[in-house]
């Protein structure tokens, strides 16, 4: 493999590592806080869930480092520019209408996606994929649940997820833009095809929303800019809390 | 939360891994049995305890009071010759 193309793999992969942190830093925030114990326990599971598939990715990413970083490096120490997720998942939980939201329109694409990466031509990819793809189709259930039940509960439930979604939709097209990376990936078999991704989460997406009494706005113009590094104002926030302690213990290990 | 609005109480019950019958492991709180399934999914099983579980509302459960425990249970203290401790099982049997 030339230098540059197991550069352009690693940043691949980080993608999707980033991806899985950062939605499981923000789910981890309502440890302690959640509107019932049932549901902080569910919520701190899946987090945990998602932080042990980041370990996963960020492994394969510390394997390809020409730099030699470590795991918890990469994770830990990077400057806001590099990271790579997507802008849906660093948005703010905000209440926990608002959260699950975040959480069922990431469940449904995070599944079409891994599905599409279990056939990577990487065989690291496809065991990792296989691996979360388990988890993840328990994350699905989870989320349609709760919001079929909250979108067709009270009016104050209704409406909080209506909320909710007129101000995360524009996040959702970001999931499935495919840019000179996804192309060039797709192009050597290690990649997902975003298109058919897309597919499957609208259809997906859209027959949740049905069942749930929600209705997408129309959005003129989605956000994008996370997978090339520019992000929304609350990463800096969010990244403060999170590296604190590395930055001021640094190689600190539990 | 205020108490009138809580979700009604469960009983779970688990079959483990080597486990012959469901044992009752705790209670949680849930608007349905669909519900209560999730959640005790979450709440007792992430260390790999179960192969399935039971939910059984707690209002549904008729339970003997404790007052009566003497009535109850204090006649067959003294008959011993109703305890099978007097065999010795075979090792091939199993669990009994």
């Amino acid at each position: 493999m030339s230098a540059q193309s197991q550069k352009n793999l690693q940043q691949y992969v980080l993608r999707l590592a980033d991806n899985a942190l950062i939605i499981g830093q923000r789910l981890s925030e309502w440890c302690g806080h959640a509107p019932a114990l049932e549901e902080d326990i569910a919520t701190a599971n899946t987090a945990l869930d998602l932080i042990g598939q980041a370990r996963n990715w960020f492994a394969y990413a510390s394997e390809l480092d020409t730099d030699g970083r470590s795991e918890d490096q990469l994770a830990l120490l990077r400057d806001e520019r590099d990271y790579l997720n997507v802008l849906l998942v660093e948005q703010p939980n905000g209440d926990y209408g608002n959260t699950l939201m975040r959480q069922f329109i990431f469940d449904i694409w995070h599944f079409y996606l891994l599905e599409g990466l279990t056939r990577s031509a990487d065989a690291t990819i496809s065991a990792i994929a296989e691996k979360s793809i388990k988890e993840v189709n328990y994350h699905v259930s989870r989320s349609s649940d709760l919001i079929i039940r909250l979108g067709n509960g009270t009016e104050e439930s209704h409406g909080k997820l209506q909320e909710a979604l007129n101000n995360l939709w524009r996040y959702s097209g970001e999931l499935t833009l495919s840019d000179a990376l996804d192309d060039e990936m797709l192009a050597l078999g290690i990649g997902a095809d975003l298109s058919g991704v897309e597919r499957k989460f609208q259809a997906a997406i859209t027959r949740g929303f049905h069942e749930a009494s929600l209705v997408a706005p129309k959005i003129g113009y989605m956000q994008r800019g996370g997978k090339t590094g520019v992000h929304s104002e609350s990463m800096g926030r969010l990244l403060a809390e999170m590296q604190v302690m590395q930055r001021s213990h640094p190689n600190l290990t539990w | 939360m205020s108490q009138k609005n809580e979700w009604p109480l469960w009983e779970i019950f688990v079959r483990g891994q080597h486990g012959l019958a469901h044992r009752h492991v705790g209670s949680l709180h849930a608007a349905d049995a669909e519900m209560a399934l999730n959640n005790a999914r979450d709440v007792y099983t992430r260390r790999n305890e179960g192969l399935s579980i039971w939910c059984v509302p707690a209002a549904a459960i008729t339970a003997s009071a404790p007052s009566e425990k003497g009535p109850l249970f204090e006649p067959s203290n003294s008959k011993v010759y109703r305890h099978p401790t007097f065999y010795d099982i075979p090792k091939e049997i199993g669990n009994m």
